[in-house]
């Protein structure tokens, strides 16, 4: 079976970070919004909506197939899992020295600067479907199995995946 | 959320929603469903549309913005946003007040003949408040209290007359703080004024000008609305009625009306009982014609003349969806657009009335009081016409009707309680004192498809009379309550405690009293007043073992309700969801903690039934406790 990957149809955000919320909630203690506001220490979003030109970008971690950030990573805290087809971040091993954060061409991996460790998507490994996805007002954002690009596109992408629809 | 039983308790709407659900007609419960997840920033109060630099929003989890581009934090923004609604909510009770209070002003130049003074003896008391001499004749009493009524909407400097109906301790704490109305439009506009950019940016100020703007609402404007409408139209008396979409009659021409203002549906009244229109319902095949009502139009009719109440505000669109109602008739207030529709799928005429709610493609037929009887008269004849359209295979009327008894009003417990001639609260009070009754709760507000529809309200009420708790009642809550039973003098021995019970038995009341409307509010405060006045419990009404709710609020009005009931001294729990301020703590904390020091009520926030009981019957016992009352007689 083909993994499932976060493709996003940018033409449809409308940089409401409701996909921010969806997923800081998502990964707080209580998985709820009113408490998760009050916890002591609070939970981020693994998600940002960044802004270019007159385009709004849901930008977390892509799982790229030939992922720079394991390479880069000194404490081997970062693994990546064929089967699954994710990168996996082991938080006890982790440094906290930011290569990730430098060397993602995507800048989707964010630094937590309390907790001196980064934060990366999981793809909500313990859902159905990620949080952002069920969060998204305009469906942008799409859960679905991995589509094979054309070679041309496959060239530009440095991980072999580019937005389905821009 | 596609089980039936989730989301109403209620048989009848179970029924008529697995109906819509085999004919595929949308209903808000639908509507719901393809808005979740709802937005986040929205819950929490912390999106900003108020300038054109905006839309902005604050990171409720500290790592984004803290600040909008004006530099407005989550409390001010929180707070802006809360009081806006307060606002709103306050200007829709007034408004509804000033128009009748404008119909007592053409009713006493003679510019309508449709209305007159039906309770000439209440409009001598509001005479006498409002310092007009009562020896006059009748036309001018009326004229000159009309004049001196809507003088308080324009009213720029004092304060508001009905303020005095107060205790003078309240009084006195609402003049300390600043808080006691100047005048109804003022406080409304003043409020809105603060909330606009660079204005207001202390969220304590903000909750205060909120709370004074909402004083205006509960002592002026839905005052003026309740007691107006009892002296033109009559004061309601207990009365009998039956409640749930049961009332429709399959036979009957039924006729619905639908929204707040009972001027238009007074005539409503008396038009499905002109002998002319049933002769003419009769030539079309139908045995009569039968008016029904929902929402707080339908409180009005059934308080004063026992008009059957089809159902509460989530119902609006089941009641069409029978497929047995030739019209609905709209005034203001509540009103789903989705009405338009849902009729659409049936033969049903949907009728908008009032300039101020107008709905695109549907018939408008406006209503002045000026030609009110006419209006009302063409309306019912257009449904008349509109009955052998109906198609019969697909009406579906359920069966679940229910008996009550409603028509409580301040003046009426006095009567209940001490007899026509030695009217009093005394017994009221001595059953409070001596521990036989807990204390009293208001539970009033909407429905909210968030909440199964009809569960909080029955649940709660049913758990506060369990503890020998009166509850009084208004609105949609009261409509829930009677169709599960509660507003029927037998109740008190099902679910009443022993004390309650021993009352209802003695005086021959339901243990749940059904005040009326949502604007019949104010008849709480003043029934809070006469309870002070009557002396042993204490000198403010926040010294009352007593408590407030909306359990299943949705409205703006409520959380406006909510403010002035809390400014007047009330405890006052707010079910389905919080206030959109949890985005601030401080002001969460402000309004959930500090304003009792301050104005001796404060909001509480709860999402179920039980708990919400439990943490009332806390607060009235706390009262008693303060009071150095005896124990609850029957624990």
């Amino acid at each position: 079976m083909k993994m499932k990957k976060l493709y996003y149809d940018v033409k449809k955000c409308l940089g409401c970070k409701s996909c921010e919320i969806a997923c800081a909630v998502a990964h707080s203690k209580s998985e709820t919004l009113f408490s998760a506001i009050r916890e002591e220490v609070l939970s981020l979003p693994r998600k940002k909506v960044l802004h270019h030109k007159d385009k709004n970008y849901p930008v977390s971690c892509r799982h790229c197939k030939d992922p720079i950030c394991v390479d880069a990573c000194m404490a081997a805290a970062l693994v990546y899992d064929k089967e699954k087809g994710m990168v996996f971040h082991d938080e006890s091993r982790c440094v906290g020295c930011w290569m990730c954060v430098m060397v993602c061409p995507y800048g989707a991996i964010r630094p937590n600067v309390k907790t001196k460790i980064p934060l990366r998507c999981d793809k909500c490994q313990d859902k159905d479907e990620p949080s952002c996805v069920k969060a998204c007002p305009t469906g942008a954002i799409l859960w679905q199995e991995e589509i094979e690009l054309p070679a041309a596109v496959k060239g530009q992408s440095p991980s072999g995946t580019v937005p389905c629809k821009e | 959320m596609s089980d039936s039983k989730q989301k109403s308790i209620d048989l009848a709407t179970q029924e008529i929603l697995k109906k819509a659900q085999a004919e595929n007609i949308k209903t808000a419960w639908d509507r719901l469903e393809s808005q979740e997840p709802q937005c986040g920033f929205g819950q929490l109060g912390l999106c900003c549309t108020v300038c054109d630099m905006g839309p902005c929003r604050i990171d409720p989890f500290g790592e984004g913005a803290s600040v909008g581009v004006c530099g407005a934090n989550a409390d001010t923004i929180a707070a802006r946003n809360l009081v806006r609604k307060v606002a709103v909510g306050a200007s829709a009770h007034s408004d509804h007040g000033r128009d009748v209070a404008h119909t007592l002003s053409l009713l006493s130049e003679g510019h309508t003949h449709d209305y007159g003074i039906s309770d000439i003896e209440k409009l001598k008391d509001l005479a006498q408040e409002f310092g007009i001499d009562i020896n006059k004749t009748k036309e001018e009493i009326t004229k000159a209290l009309s004049k001196k009524l809507l003088e308080e909407f324009g009213r720029q400097e004092g304060e508001l007359v009905f303020l005095k109906r107060a205790p003078k301790k309240r009084q006195a704490i609402w003049k300390k703080l600043n808080i006691a109305p100047r005048g109804i439009d003022r406080e409304i506009v003043e409020l809105l004024h603060t909330t606009t950019m660079g204005v207001d940016n202390d969220y304590k100020n903000l909750v205060n000008t909120g709370l004074r703007c909402a004083l205006s609402d509960g002592w002026g404007g839905s005052m003026v609305a309740t007691d107006l409408q009892d002296v033109i139209l009559g004061a309601p008396v207990p009365i009998r009625g039956k409640v749930n979409l049961g009332v429709l009659k399959e036979n009957y021409v039924n006729i619905v009306v639908h929204g707040h203002e009972p001027i238009l549906s007074e005539m409503a009244v008396k038009a499905s009982k002109d002998p002319e229109l049933i002769k003419l319902a009769k030539g079309v095949g139908a045995e009569g014609i039968n008016l029904a009502g929902i929402c707080c139009t339908a409180n009005e009719v059934l308080m004063r003349h026992g008009i059957p109440v089809a159902g509460n505000f989530l119902q609006q669109e089941l009641a069409i969806i029978t497929g047995a109602v030739e019209v609905m008739i709209v005034d203001v207030q509540c009103i789903m657009p989705a009405l338009a529709e849902v009729a659409t799928c049936f033969h049903t005429k949907l009728i908008t009335t009032n300039p101020k709610a107008r709905f695109p493609g549907v018939n408008h037929i406006e209503f002045k009081p000026e030609n009110a009887y006419e209006v009302a008269k063409q309306i019912i004849k257009s449904g008349i016409e509109n009955f052998t359209k109906r198609n019969k295979e697909r009406v579906n009327i359920p069966k679940q009707e229910m008996d009550l008894v409603a028509g409580f009003t301040k003046e009426i417990i006095f009567q209940i309680l001490g007899g026509k001639y030695r009217a009093t609260y005394k017994p009221l009070n001595e059953a409070i004192i001596s521990g036989r009754l807990r204390g009293l709760a208001g539970v009033v507000g909407c429905n909210n498809p968030k909440q199964t529809h009809d569960y909080f309200h029955t649940t709660l009420v049913k758990e506060l009379i369990k503890n020998d708790v009166l509850v009084l009642q208004t609105g949609c809550s009261a409509i829930a309550c009677a169709k599960h039973g509660l507003l029927i003098p037998e109740a008190a021995k099902e679910y009443a405690g022993r004390g309650l019970q021993e009352i209802c038995e003695a005086v021959g009341i339901p243990p749940v009293l059904h005040l009326g409307s949502c604007v019949d509010n104010s008849r709480i405060l003043t029934a809070a007043s006469y309870i002070i006045k009557e002396g042993g419990l204490g000198e403010d009404l926040s010294d009352i073992p007593a408590a407030g709710c909306a359990p299943e609020w949705m409205s703006e009005k409520a959380i406006t309700i909510g403010f002035y009931f809390v400014a007047s001294g009330v405890y006052t729990v707010f079910g389905a969801s919080p206030f959109a301020t949890l985005g601030s703590k401080n002001l969460t904390d402000y309004l959930t903690k500090d304003l009792e020091s301050i104005v001796g009520g404060r909001f509480e926030f709860c999402a179920e039934p039980m708990q919400m009981a439990k943490i009332m019957i806390e607060h009235i016992d706390k009262k008693r406790q303060a009071l150095k009352l005896k124990p609850v007689m029957y624990q």
